[in-house]
């Protein structure tokens, strides 16, 4: 295959992903868009295989790794529940991380790209940048998956100067990086380059670990940015654009996701990433007046049957499902108790916070899995306007989007994010394990409210109950 | 030291409820107050001493002693002059004052240094004061009694019926005005099976009306205004005529009208005239819950239930005592939520606390001094968002002014952010070689390409989208092949070896990433169905 044809699959491969992107706008034309990515990724690995760059001696190698890498990817994809996605996820982000730090050291060692002047200092940028970039995806993928996946408190760990542990670490980054360009030989260059690789680990460590549970989907998409831009450093490194354009589509979308989820929370990018809920005092500062915003009133309880009974006579029923539905893996038993109230006539809707969930989309991706039409499956700002108008909303295992402290406390520390605002709704049923407070730790006034139920008990074993309840 | 809430007897002629119920006195006690009851107070609301004894209160044998012994005391009326007499001063009286009507009562109470929490006075647009609100809860309570006396005086079914013994039809009832007494009387009368039709002058509660059950009758004014030319005082003129035509044609349709329309301070517009009444079926029954204003119908007669033209007319102003254990458990409710706003601690000592616009709105007299009308609270209702008005920092956009929802950016940050980029773009082009500038041309329209693209994405399918793009960034797998055997030329050498177990190992995770990103899309994708 000759460089031209090469470099217009390459082109082709781009169109590809392009469509593949746009294809995902909605669920009509979502499978195609996937389709597309496949095809385009065929070509481009087919093209670069066959292509100018790659000698016939290396096919078996590249076939062996293939073999493996994919064997273990599509093991991977079968085996994995939805409910785990976000840890799937975020276990990918380290592997392009890794893949990257791994081929901007052979770049660096690679005697064969010989380049001088200001090509080399640019070309050497790249290499640190990108490893940089890899180093710091591929701990906090770790960090995050660790986290995802339970294997690591959510809480955030809040060392003492945290910004400052990160400034010094910048600093030693530039330090190093100065010293790496300066380098006269490989061997020379090798030990900032290693030190900054570790500096990078450790950065992307504490970065992750100082990120509380109920912004990791602002951290999924983050990483998931991080690594488009680990590839789009990489294609600088080696100039190949395919993978500067691959890398720039995934890293603006992975960015426009950070941008939405951290706009859905209200909360500034910067402090989400500069770590710990509410950086701006760490605390929920109390009202000055001493009229602290203590949610005052009782919190009635109620029980599955009385719950079903609830449910039988509404004519409107809104469920608004959160992380609770997902570790307690109860989105099959919601559909049955959804497909028997739809035979019933009841009109019930599902209301998605855009942070529902671990990461964006999560609550969706668990929905369909449970054969949910996503027809009634709302957005936020679809069905907001609607609550005043329903009988019965039932919250299941969500805490922070549904808090009114969000519009009613401005001294909240959750005050301005948009929420659900399922308190106007005639009776509001809250499924909780025990009125602990949500991931923002924060009281949540909506349990106290009149109209306001709370059904205690694991989510599934109660819906469960309430599914025999309505049957019955 | 904890205060004394004592509760008396109510004397006002025909009032049957009490300002609180034993199970309201429990509570009151875990707050940290002391409970005392006049004897007697709770009788008629079917309240013994000995319930409230048993909830912990303790029982004055008269009213002296019990207005002698309190610090707070909770009534239902406002205080007849025998009982301000009774007051000590620095007592704290809750109850109903209505104070616009009454002033000479206020003046009374100002003179016994006495502070005073006018449960009427409640700023209701507050939603935090929405649990307090016993006007609210009281008129409820009267728009339910209201049907119940309706179905009382007439003489048929409520709801439809097919029996042996021949069919029934529903009966047909009309609620004016769709306040909260109005919407309670819906609610009711659909729940007996009736047909409800309500009308009100504030057209957006016809969604409510239809909520409980109820059918909005709309005025039929459109067609009138249209050919007017002159504009507010012909359209209210107009309005009033079509709306005295719409209450005719319902008074000649109808079994039941219950009327609830109250203009606050002024007597009760006259909307049911003699003829309407005298058009109505024999047998028909009209309720009017504005007897006591002076009545929405012209016949009707305060306290009293007459018939006139066949038509009974009743005109209770006591509906709420004629249901007084439910009228009474819910004012003690909500006397019990302002208690626990004055009283935050839990240590039974209460604090009137102007900062707060709830309390600050009730207080009608502090110790001796007249502090009615209250300024209108800070918050105004403005409902969706009051924390975006309050100055909150983190309620600010980020600058990043791109993405729909938010504001589009204002044209100096647009400058700025302009000018970076040329100072950026300048300083690349003056020092970087040309080849770099086409990769960071692609660079920056991949960029582009990618914001715009994904703007499109919905919110349901940002999982999907994030494990596909997840499987494109293993494009990076590229990045290793080429560096697996590339043909070199003869005299340089390289570490093979090295370069190529490095590559391999980023083939294989790129390679996992690739397969398993782009099958669990598939996977997930699949689900996604109508």
């Amino acid at each position: 295959m000759s460089a031209s044809l090469a470099t217009v699959s390459y082109l082709g491969a781009t169109i590809l992903f392009i469509l593949c992107l746009g294809g995902l706008s909605n669920q009509e034309t979502a499978r195609r868009g996937n389709l597309y990515g496949m095809i385009g990724m065929t070509i481009a690995v087919l093209a670069t295989v066959f292509g100018p760059r790659v000698l016939a001696g290396g096919l078996p190698w590249i076939i062996g790794s293939m073999v493996v890498g994919g064997a273990i990817g599509l093991y991977l994809a079968r085996v994995v529940k939805m409910t785990q996605m976000p840890e799937l996820v975020a276990f990918m982000h380290s592997m392009v991380g890794l893949a990257a730090c791994l081929v901007g050291f052979a770049s660096y060692i690679d005697t064969s790209i010989a380049f001088t002047g200001a090509e080399k200092i640019i070309h050497e940028v790249e290499i640190y940048v990108g490893i940089l970039i890899g180093a710091v995806t591929l701990s906090g993928s770790v960090i995050a998956f660790g986290k995802l996946s339970g294997k690591i408190g959510g809480k955030p760990l809040l060392l003492p100067g945290r910004h400052f542990i990160n400034l010094i670490g910048l600093l030693i980054v530039v330090y190093f990086g100065y010293a790496f360009l300066n380098a006269e030989t490989v061997q020379a260059g090798m030990t900032p380059l290693i030190v900054m690789t570790v500096v990078s680990l450790l950065f992307g460590i504490h970065m992750v670990m100082a990120i509380g549970g109920a912004d990791m989907p602002v951290v999924v998409s983050m990483l998931n940015s991080y690594s488009g831009w680990a590839a789009a450093a990489t294609g600088f490194m080696l100039s190949n654009d395919l993978l500067i354009v691959t890398g720039a589509l995934v890293g603006s979308s992975g960015a426009i996701l950070s941008y939405i989820m951290c706009s859905a929370m209200n909360r500034n990018f910067i402090s989400v990433i500069a770590g710990g809920f509410g950086s701006d005092g760490g605390t929920p500062a109390p009202k000055a007046d001493g009229t602290a915003a203590q949610p005052a009133g009782e919190v009635n309880p109620i029980l599955a049957p009385e719950t079903a009974e609830l449910l039988r006579e509404a004519k409107n029923v809104v469920i608004v499902p959160g992380y609770g539905m997902a570790v307690a893996q109860a989105q099959h038993t919601v559909f049955e108790i959804t497909s028997f109230l739809r035979e019933k006539g009841v009109n019930v809707r599902f209301a998605i916070h855009p942070v529902a969930g671990r990461m964006p989309g999560h609550m969706n991706v668990l929905l369909a899995e449970a054969k949910v039409p996503y027809d009634i499956v709302m957005e936020m700002d679809e069905i907001n306007d609607d609550f005043p108008d329903t009988d019965v909303v039932m919250v299941i295992g969500a805490n922070d989007i549904v808090n009114p402290a969000a519009q009613e406390d401005p001294s909240s520390p959750i005050a301005g994010m948009p929420v659900l605002e399922v308190w106007k709704a005639k009776t509001t049923i809250v499924m909780k394990r025990s009125m602990a407070s949500g991931y923002a730790g924060v009281d949540n006034p909506l349990f106290y409210k009149d109209n306001n139920r709370m059904l205690f008990g694991d989510a599934k074993k109660m819906l469960d109950e309430v599914l025999v309840a309505l049957k019955a | 030291m904890s205060l004394v809430i004592g509760v008396p007897r109510e004397i006002f002629a025909g009032e049957k409820r009490v300002a609180t119920v034993p199970d309201v006195v429990e509570k009151l006690i875990k707050l940290g107050f002391k409970v005392v009851v006049e004897s007697g107070a709770g009788d008629l609301a079917n309240f013994s001493d000995d319930a409230y004894r048993a909830a912990g209160a303790g029982i004055a044998e008269n009213a002296a002693k019990l207005w002698s012994g309190a610090d707070i005391v909770f009534k239902v009326r406002g205080p007849s002059d025998e009982e301000v007499g009774l007051m000590r001063e620095g007592t704290t009286l809750i109850s109903f004052i209505w104070p616009a009507q009454n002033p000479e009562l206020m003046q009374k109470l100002a003179a016994r240094k006495v502070t005073v929490l006018a449960i009427d006075a409640l700023p209701r647009q507050l939603s935090r004061a929405q649990k307090m609100d016993a006007l609210t809860s009281q008129a409820g309570v009267a728009g339910y009694r209201a049907v119940i006396e309706a179905a009382n005086g007439f003489g048929r079914f409520f709801n439809g019926q097919i029996t042996a013994a021949g069919k029934v039809p529903p009966a047909k009832v009309f609620i004016a005005g769709a306040g909260v007494a109005g919407l309670a009387a819906i609610g009711t009368a659909a729940g007996l099976g009736a047909i409800v039709r309500a009308n009100d002058t504030r057209a957006e509660v016809a969604d409510q009306v239809k909520s409980l059950g109820g059918e909005f009758v709309k005025v039929d004014y459109e067609e009138e205004g249209s050919g007017g030319g002159g504009y507010a005082k012909v359209m209210s003129e107009g309005f009033q005529q079509a709306q005295r035509e719409m209450y005719a044609k319902q008074a000649r349709e109808v079994d039941i009208i219950i009327t609830t329309a109250l203009i606050p301070g002024k007597p009760a517009p006259k909307l049911i005239t003699a003829e309407m009444v005298a058009s109505m079926k024999p047998g028909s029954v009209i309720v009017d819950m504005a007897a006591e204003q002076g009545g929405n119908c012209e016949l009707t007669v305060p306290n009293e239930a007459v018939v006139r033209h066949g038509v009974t007319i009743i005109g209770y102003t006591d509906l709420v005592s004629r249901l007084s254990k439910q009228s009474s458990t819910l004012y003690a409710t909500n006397l019990f939520r302002l208690t626990e706003e004055l009283c935050k601690t839990k240590d039974g000592l209460i604090n009137v606390n102007f900062e707060d616009d709830a309390i600050r709105g009730l207080t009608v007299i502090k110790d001796g001094e007249i502090t009615w009308p209250a300024p209108a609270p800070k918050l105004p209702v403005a409902a969706a968002k009051p924390a975006a008005a309050t100055a909150v920092p983190v309620v600010k956009k980020s600058s990043h002014g791109h993405g729909e929802p938010s504001e589009p950016m204002s044209h100096q940050k647009l400058a700025v952010v302009f000018g970076i980029a040329a100072v950026l773009f300048w300083v690349i082009g003056a020092n970087a070689p040309a080849a770099f500038l086409g990769h960071f041309t692609v660079f920056v329209l991949a960029c582009f390409v990618g914001y715009m693209v994904v703007w499109n994405v919905k919110p349901a399918l940002h999982t999907p989208l994030m494990s596909v793009t997840n499987a494109v960034s293993s494009i990076i797998a590229i990045g290793a092949l080429v560096q697996i055997a590339p043909p070199l030329t003869a005299d340089i050498s390289r570490p093979d070896e090295v370069i190529r177990w490095l590559a391999v190992f980023a083939i294989v995770l790129a390679t996992i990433n690739m397969f398993g990103g782009f099958a669990v899309t598939q996977r997930m994708l699949a689900m996604f169905r109508k």
